[in-house]
C-alpha cells in the first residue's frame, strides 16, 4: 500500500532461546498514531526496539523477519541510519545532564559528527521546540541545563531531540509513566499535534491513554499479536476474546 | 471479581429488582382495574415513588462506575444498556401508575363484556409476559428470547390497531357507555406502549451482548451503517 511508511512481515525478536516476538505481521500507514498495549513481558517493547534496531543492542539478542521502512528492510540498512530516520523516545525523559537545553536539541547532529552551521541550528532549536510545544516557555533559558526542567517539560525536551533530526517515525516506549497528569495531558496533546508531521508509535500500559491518543491499537499476548483495529472498534467491541479480557481487566 | 464486575453485578441485581417491581406495579394495576379496587389502584399509585427511587439510584450508580472505572467493551455497552433499559422501566413503572390514576377516576367499574370485545385482557396479559420475558433475557443474557419479543409486540400492536373500530361500535351501542369506553381506549393505548418499551428493552439486551444494533430497523436484524457511510 502506498500510503504504508512502516511494515513488520513475519517479525520475530529472541533473547537468546528466548522467543518474545512471534511472527507478528502489522502494516502503519504514514501519520497513524498507533498504540501498542498488552500485558508486562508480551514483547511489547521488544517489538518497538527491533523497529530501530535497538533490539540488536542487547547481547544475545536476535532477530528474523522483516521491517519496512518505506519498502525497505531496515535490517538491509546501516543501523545507524536506521536510527536517524525513526526517532525514539523513553520512559524516563532522558536529557543529557550535562549539556544545554539548545544542545540537547541539536544532540543528535553533534553526535553523529554533522556539520550545521549557527544560523541552521538556531532554526532547528527553535522549529523542533515549536513542534514539541516547549518554544515559548524555554525561548529565554535555552542555555540553562535541560535537566532543570519539570519531569513533563524534559519529556518534550526529549521529543524535540527526537524531531529535530526529522524522523520519518518517532516510537515511544510507555512516554508518560513517569510523569504526573498535568504533564501526561501536555504531552497527549502533543501527539495530535505531532501526527500532522509524523507517525508515532507508543507502546503504553495506559489503556485509557491508547483509547485517547490513537487511531489504531496493537494488542500483544505472549509475544503475539493478538488484534490491530480502529480504536474505536477496539475498545467498544473488540474481536478477540483475550483483548476484551485485558481491556476489560478480567485477564489472568 | 474485579472491583468493576462487582460494580457491574451490583447494577444488574438492582436493574432485576426494579423489574420485579415495575411488573408487580403492572399487576396490581390490571387487578385494580378488572376488580374495581380503588384501595390497590392507590397503592400502585403510592408505590410509584419507589420505581421513581430505582430510575434515580440506577442513573446515580451508572454514573459513578463511569467516573470512577472507565468501563470499555461489554462492560461499556452493559452500562449504556443500563442506563436506556432503567429509563424504559420507569416509563412502564408510569404507565402502570397511570392506568391505577383511571381506576381511581373512574366513577363507575369497567363493563366485563367490553373488556373481553376490545381484548384488553388478553392484551394486558401478554404485556406482563412480554415484560417478564425480557427479564428473563436480561439476567440469563439471551438474545434468542430477546428477540422473541419482536413478533410479540405485532400482537399488542394489532389490538391495538383494531380498538378504535370496536370502541366506537360500542358508544354507538350504549351512548352512557362513552366515559368508560374512553378509558378502555385509554389503556389499549397504554399497554401497546407498554410493547414498545419492551421492544426496546430487548433491543438494548441484543446491543450489550452481541454489540448489534438494532433500533430504527425494521426488520430488527440489521446494524446501523458505519461512520461516514
Amino acid at each position: 500500500m502506498e500510503n504504508t511508511i512502516v511494515k513488520a512481515e513475519n517479525y520475530n525478536s529472541y533473547f537468546g532461546d528466548n522467543h518474545v516476538v512471534k511472527d507478528v505481521n502489522i502494516s502503519i500507514n504514514k501519520n497513524e498514531v498507533i498504540a501498542v498495549m498488552g500485558p508486562s513481558g508480551c514483547g511489547k517493547t521488544t517489538f518497538l526496539r527491533g523497529i530501530n534496531r535497538m533490539h540488536e543492542l542487547i547481547p544475545g539478542a536476535t532477530s528474523k523477519g522483516k521491517i519496512l521502512l518505506d519498502g525497505e528492510n531496515v535490517y538491509d540498512m546501516n543501523a545507524i541510519y536506521v536510527r536517524y530516520k525513526i526517532g525514539m523516545v523513553f520512559q524516563r525523559p532522558n536529557p543529557f545532564p550535562n549539556l544545554s537545553i539548545y544542545e540537547n536539541v541539536v544532540a543528535g547532529y553533534m553526535l553523529n559528527g554533522l556539520k550545521v552551521s549557527k544560523a541552521d541550528k538556531d532554526v532547528i532549536v527553535e522549529r523542533s521546540l515549536t513542534s514539541a510545544a516547549l518554544w515559548k516557555e524555554v525561548k529565554d533559558s535555552l542555555h540553562k541545563k535541560g535537566t532543570f526542567l519539570s519531569g513533563g517539560q524534559q519529556q518534550r525536551l526529549c521529543i524535540a531531540r527526537a524531531i529535530a533530526m526529522q524522523p520519518e517515525l518517532i516510537l515511544f516506549d510507555e512516554p508518560t509513566s513517569a510523569l504526573d497528569p498535568i504533564s501526561t495531558s501536555s504531552v497527549e496533546a502533543l501527539f495530535h499535534e505531532l501526527k500532522a508531521n509524523y507517525t508515532l508509535i507508543i507502546v503504553t500500559h495506559n489503556m485509557q491513554q491508547a483509547a485517547r491518543v490513537s487511531d489504531r491499537t496493537a494488542f500483544f499476548y505472549m509475544g503475539e499479536l493478538v488484534e490491530f483495529d480502529d480504536t474505536k472498534q477496539m475498545f467498544t467491541n473488540p474481536h478477540d476474546q483475550r483483548t476484551q479480557n485485558y481491556i476489560t481487566g478480567r485477564f489472568s | 471479581m474485579t472491583p468493576l464486575e462487582n460494580e457491574l453485578t451490583a447494577l444488574k441485581a438492582e436493574l432485576a429488582s426494579m423489574w420485579i417491581l415495575v411488573q408487580s406495579q403492572l399487576n396490581k394495576a390490571k387487578e385494580a382495574m378488572v376488580q374495581y379496587d380503588k384501595d390497590l389502584a392507590r397503592e400502585v399509585l403510592i408505590k410509584e415513588k419507589r420505581v421513581n427511587s430505582f430510575e434515580l439510584k440506577i442513573d446515580r450508580d451508572c454514573e459513578n462506575i463511569f467516573a470512577l472505572h472507565c468501563p470499555v467493551a461489554i462492560d461499556l455497552r452493559f452500562l449504556l444498556a443500563a442506563l436506556k433499559i432503567n429509563t424504559n422501566l420507569e416509563r412502564i413503572g408510569d404507565i402502570a401508575a397511570g392506568i391505577a390514576l383511571y381506576v381511581v377516576e373512574s366513577s363507575v367499574n369497567f363493563d366485563v363484556a367490553a373488556l373481553e370485545k376490545t381484548s384488553l385482557i388478553r392484551m394486558y396479559d401478554e404485556a406482563i409476559n412480554i415484560l417478564m420475558d425480557t427479564r428473563t433475557a436480561f439476567e440469563k443474557e439471551d438474545t434468542v428470547l430477546a428477540r422473541s419479543i419482536f413478533k410479540r409486540d405485532d400482537v399488542l400492536d394489532a389490538i391495538n390497531d383494531n380498538s378504535p373500530n370496536i370502541i366506537a361500535e360500542i358508544i354507538k351501542a350504549d351512548i352512557n357507555s362513552l366515559p368508560e369506553a374512553l378509558y378502555i381506549l385509554s389503556i389499549i393505548r397504554k399497554l401497546e406502549r407498554v410493547g414498545d418499551q419492551a421492544k426496546n428493552i430487548a433491543e438494548e439486551i441484543i446491543f450489550y451482548i452481541e454489540a448489534k444494533i438494532l433500533k430504527h430497523h425494521e426488520s430488527g436484524n440489521m446494524q446501523t451503517p458505519k461512520e461516514g457511510e
